[in-house]
C-alpha cells in the first residue's frame, strides 16, 4: 500500500493547483458566474491547452490515459477554488460515455474535441419525476427509416446553456422505470424541437431545462445500443461520483481553513474565539468529517475505473453517501463558527458552503446512496 | 394536571381563527407559504388588520394599547397565525422597543412612540451588533458624546435588519468610555433621516437584502431621545433580549413548514411513488415531528411556568435551541425533497405574480435559498453556543 503520488501525478496537482490560484480568486469567480456563459471560457481553454481535459482519456484515442486519481487531484484545485466549468459533465461523464459506447467513427470524430475543451459537452439524464433514478425515463425516441424521434423533457442539465451537444437518454421501448429500453441520443441544442429554458443554480452555475419536441437525431448519434445503455450511464455516473467527491473535498478543505483561520483570529470577550473549548471540539468534528471524506475520496478515486462489479457500485455509494454527509456538516459547522460573517455573499465561505450542500442536489442525495448501498450490503 | 386548553382558552382560539379567516388577505398568506417575497407594503397591510382589531400589541398592557393576553392566550395567537400563514410581524418595534419603553422610558416617550408603533408610522430596526460587538455585545464602540442638549453619535452598526425600510433605530452606545463595558452604555432612539446616517445593504449568500450596515458620522441626537439613564442602557438591553428569545422558538411556523413538507412530499415522485411513501424519507419527517411535539409541549410548560406576570428564565433558551435547530431540519428537508430542482435560481418565481408557468412547481424555487437563509436562526438572537452558555450557567450553574 502507497498513498504518495508519482512525480507526474505531483506534478498535475501543481498545475491545476497554479491555474486556480492564478485565475480564480472570488472576484473572478462572481464575474464568470454573472457573465452569460456561466464560466470563464477562457480558463476552459486553459485547461484544454494544458491537457487537463485530455488527461482521463485514454493513450490510444489522444488522451493522457490518466486514472481516476489524476482527476481527483485535479477536482480538489478546482473544488478548492469553486471553478465553475463543467468539467465533471463535459470530460468525465459525457466524455466517459463516449468512450465507452462510441463507435469508432463517432470516438474519432468527438472526443478529441472534448479532450481539448474545443467542445463542451453535457449529460441529460434526469426528469421531474426521477429524482436520481437513472432507470426513471419518460422521453420517448421513436424510431423510423432515417433515424430517431425524441419527445420529452429533461430537468436541470448542467452545462446545458451552453453545451455544443448534449447527451440525453430516452425510452425506446418499455414502461417508465424499466431498466432495459433505454438509449442514449447526441442532441444538437440548436435541431429543431430543442428548446431550452436556462438559469442559474444556487451555487453560482448554470443549466437549463431541456424541452425536446420531436427532435430529430440521425443514426450516427446514435450511443451504444438502443435499449440497452443502462448499465453504462450508471457506470459513467460512478465515475462523474468520484470526480464530484473529490471536488468537494477541495471545497470542504478550503471550508475548514477558513474556519480554523477565523477561531484564531476572530476576538470576543477579549480572546480569540478559538479559545472556547466548545468551539475547539466542534473544529475538531469538522475535521473529523474531513477525514472521514477524504478517505472515501480517494477510495472512490481508486476503483471509479475498474471494471463494473457489485464492489465498486458499493465503493461508490459508500463515497458519495460519507461525502455528502460530510459536505453538508461541514458547510453549515463553518456557518455557524463563523456567525453572521458566514452568511455573507461578499464572503467565500458562503459559496463554499452552497456548492457543498448543492452537490447533494446532482448524482443523488445521501439517502439514495445509502439505499443502494443497503440494496446491495454484502450479508453472506 | 390537564395539558389540555382551558374553555376560555378554547373559545378564544375560535375567535383567532374567524378572525384570520376573515381579515387575513389571502395573497399575503400564498406568499408566505410559497416562500414569495414579501413588500414593506404587505408587512404594513397585516400590521393594519391587526391594529384595527386590537390585536398588534399582544406584549402589551391595556393601558397602552396592548391585548394584555396571558402568554398562553399569546402563545395561541402566534400560532394560528404562523399554521394560516400570517406573516410574523416585524418585531423591532412592536416586540422589541417598546417594552423598553413602557418599562423604563418616560411618559413623553410613550405617548410619542406606541401609538406610532401601533397606528405603523415607524419602522424601527434594532442597533446592537458591530464588526468587533456580536456575542460580546458590550464590547461595542459606536458612541455618543453630549453636546447641549444633543448627543453626538459616532461608529457603525451591522446586520441590522430591514434597516433599509426602517425609520427608526434604537441602539446601544457608549457613553462613558472609562467605564468597564457594560456600565458605560446607554440606549438611544435614533431618526433614520438625521443627516450623518448612512445605510450599506449586506448582500446575504441566499442572494437576498435583509440586512445592513449603518454608520454614523456626527449625527445629532436630541438628549430627550434617551431611554432610561445615562449609562445604564444594558439594563434595557437584558430586559429586551428576554423578550427577543421567547418567540424564537418558532413552534406555529415549524408547524406550517412542517405541513408544506407533507404536502410537497405527496406530490414529488421517487421510483414512481410519492416521496412520502418512501420508508426511509418518511422516517425523516416522523423524527422532526416528534421532536417539534416535544418542544411545543416544553413551550406550554415554559408558558404555564411563567403564567402569572413576566416572561420566561433561562429555559427559554432551550427553547430557542430546539425550535430552532427543528426549523432548519424541517428546510433541509424540504430541499431534499425536490431532489434536482433544489439547484435551479430562478429569481423570478420568487414573486407571487411572476407571469412565468413554474419551471418545477410553484413551491420549489425557494427552498434551497431558504434552507441557506435560515442558517441565521442558530447565530442571531443569541447563538445556540451562547444559549447553551446561559443555560449552564443559570440552570446548572456550572
Ligand atoms: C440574518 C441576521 C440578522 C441579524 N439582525 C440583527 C439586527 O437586526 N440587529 C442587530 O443588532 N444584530 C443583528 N444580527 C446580529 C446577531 O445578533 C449576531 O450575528 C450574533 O450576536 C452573533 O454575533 P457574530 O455574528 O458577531 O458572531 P460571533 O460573536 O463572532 O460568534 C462567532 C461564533 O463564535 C461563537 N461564540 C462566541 N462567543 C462564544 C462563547 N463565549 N462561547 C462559545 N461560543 C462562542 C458563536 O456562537 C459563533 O458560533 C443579525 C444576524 C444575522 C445573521
Amino acid at each position: 500500500m502507497n498513498f504518495n503520488l508519482t512525480e507526474e501525478q505531483q506534478m498535475l496537482q501543481d498545475t491545476a493547483t497554479r491555474l486556480v490560484r492564478d485565475g480564480y480568486s472570488l472576484e473572478a469567480r462572481e464575474q464568470h458566474s454573472r457573465s452569460e456563459e456561466g464560466f470563464s471560457r477562457a480558463f476552459w481553454q486553459q485547461l484544454g491547452e494544458l491537457g487537463l481535459t485530455a488527461v482521463p482519456f485514454p493513450e490510444a484515442l489522444g488522451g493522457f490515459g490518466g486514472s481516476g486519481v489524476e482527476t481527483m487531484l485535479m477536482m480538489a484545485e478546482f473544488g478548492r477554488g469553486l471553478c465553475l466549468e463543467p468539467y465533471v459533465q463535459s470530460v468525465i461523464y459525457a466524455g466517459g460515455l463516449i468512450t465507452q459506447l462510441g463507435n469508432p467513427s463517432q470516438q474519432r470524430d468527438w472526443l478529441p474535441r472534448v479532450a481539448s475543451a474545443q467542445w463542451l459537452l453535457t449529460v441529460a439524464f434526469e426528469e421531474a419525476q426521477s429524482h436520481y433514478h437513472l432507470n426513471d425515463v419518460q422521453t420517448r425516441a421513436e424510431r423510423d427509416a432515417e433515424g430517431w424521434t425524441l419527445t420529452g423533457r429533461k430537468a436541470v442539465v448542467i452545462g446545458g446553456h451552453q453545451a455544443d451537444l448534449i447527451l440525453v437518454s430516452a425510452r425506446v421501448s418499455g414502461e417508465s422505470r424499466d431498466e432495459h429500453g433505454i438509449g442514449l441520443f447526441l442532441i444538437d441544442p440548436q435541431a429543431v424541437g430543442v428548446e431550452r429554458r436556462s438559469y442559474q443554480t444556487v451555487d453560482g452555475h448554470k443549466g437549463c431545462d431541456l424541452y425536446l419536441s420531436k427532435v430529430r437525431v440521425a443514426n450516427d448519434h446514435v450511443l451504444g445500443e438502443p435499449g440497452q445503455v443502462l448499465a453504462a450511464l450508471r457506470y459513467q455516473q460512478g465515475r462523474a461520483i468520484a470526480a464530484q467527491c473529490a471536488e468537494a473535498l477541495g471545497s470542504m478543505e478550503e471550508a475548514c481553513r477558513l474556519t480554523l483561520d477565523y477561531l484564531k483570529t476572530r476576538q470576543q470577550f477579549g480572546m480569540p474565539i478559538g479559545q472556547f473549548q466548545v468551539l475547539q471540539h466542534r473544529m475538531v468534528d469538522m475535521r473529523t468529517e474531513l477525514e472521514q471524506a477524504t478517505s472515501m475520496a480517494i477510495l472512490a478515486a481508486c476503483c471509479a475505473d475498474q471494471v463494473d462489479s457489485t464492489e465498486r457500485s458499493r465503493t461508490l455509494a459508500a463515497a458519495k453517501f460519507i461525502v455528502t454527509r460530510a459536505a453538508r456538516s461541514i458547510a453549515e459547522q463553518a456557518i455557524q463558527l463563523h456567525g453572521a460573517i458566514g452568511m455573507t455573499w461578499e464572503y467565500a465561505l458562503g459559496h463554499h458552503a452552497k456548492r457543498l450542500v448543492m452537490l447533494s442536489h446532482q448524482f443523488g442525495d445521501d439517502d439514495h446512496h445509502l439505499k443502494a448501498y443497503s440494496t446491495l450490503l454484502d450479508v453472506a | 394536571m390537564d395539558i389540555h386548553f382551558t374553555a376560555e382558552e378554547l373559545a378564544f382560539r375560535d375567535e383567532v381563527r374567524a378572525f384570520l379567516k376573515d381579515k387575513l388577505p389571502q395573497d399575503i398568506a400564498d406568499k408566505v407559504r410559497l416562500g414569495k417575497h414579501l413588500s414593506k407594503a404587505d408587512h404594513q397591510r397585516w400590521q393594519k388588520a391587526q391594529s384595527e382589531q386590537g390585536w398588534y400589541a399582544t406584549h402589551w398592557p391595556v393601558a397602552f394599547g396592548g391585548t394584555g393576553w396571558s402568554a398562553v392566550q399569546k402563545h395561541i395567537y402566534e400560532e394560528e397565525c404562523a399554521v394560516v400563514g400570517a406573516p410574523r410581524s416585524i418585531p423591532f418595534g412592536v416586540s422589541m422597543v417598546a417594552p423598553v419603553l413602557i418599562k423604563f422610558g418616560t411618559a413623553q416617550q410613550q405617548d410619542h412612540y406606541l401609538p406610532r408603533i401601533l397606528n405603523g408610522e415607524d419602522w424601527w430596526c434594532q442597533g446592537y451588533s458591530e464588526p468587533g460587538a456580536g456575542s460580546d455585545l458590550a464590547s461595542l464602540k459606536t458612541h455618543a458624546v453630549r453636546d447641549g442638549d444633543h448627543y453626538i453619535v459616532n461608529g457603525q452598526k451591522t446586520w441590522t435588519t430591514l434597516g433599509q425600510h426602517a425609520n427608526m433605530i434604537f441602539c446601544l452606545v457608549r457613553t462613558d468610555s472609562q467605564a468597564q463595558k457594560q456600565r458605560g452604555i446607554s440606549f438611544l432612539l435614533i431618526d433614520m433621516n438625521s443627516p450623518g446616517i448612512s445605510v450599506r445593504p449586506i448582500i446575504t449568500l441566499d442572494g437576498e437584502h435583509e440586512v445592513n450596515e449603518v454608520f454614523f458620522d456626527n449625527v445629532r441626537v436630541p438628549v430627550e431621545n434617551l431611554v432610561g439613564e445615562e449609562n445604564h442602557g444594558w439594563t434595557c438591553a437584558k430586559y429586551l433580549l428576554t423578550y427577543e428569545r421567547t418567540g424564537l422558538a418558532g413552534i406555529g411556523v415549524s408547524k406550517a413548514a412542517l405541513d408544506h413538507l407533507k404536502r410537497i412530499a405527496r406530490l414529488q415522485l421517487s421510483e414512481g411513488k410519492a416521496m412520502l411513501d418512501d420508508p426511509l424519507f418518511r422516517a425523516q419527517v416522523a423524527e422532526v415531528e416528534m421532536q417539534l411535539m416535544a418542544t411545543e409541549m416544553s413551550t406550554l410548560r415554559t408558558l404555564a411556568a411563567a403564567k402569572d406576570g413576566g416572561v420566561p428564565g433561562a429555559e427559554s433558551s432551550i427553547l430557542k435551541i430546539k425550535g430552532t435547530e427543528i426549523r432548519q431540519a424541517i428546510s433541509h428537508l424540504l430541499r431534499k425533497v425536490i431532489g434536482p430542482y433544489a439547484l435551479p435560481f430562478v429569481e423570478e418565481e420568487l414573486d407571487l405574480d411572476s407571469p412565468d408557468e413554474p419551471l418545477h412547481a410553484d413551491y420549489s424555487a425557494t427552498l434551497a435559498r431558504q434552507y441557506f437563509n435560515l442558517r441565521k436562526l442558530s447565530i442571531f438572537g443569541g447563538s445556540n453556543e451562547i444559549q447553551k452558555n446561559i443555560v449552564s450557567k443559570m440552570i446548572l450553574e456550572l
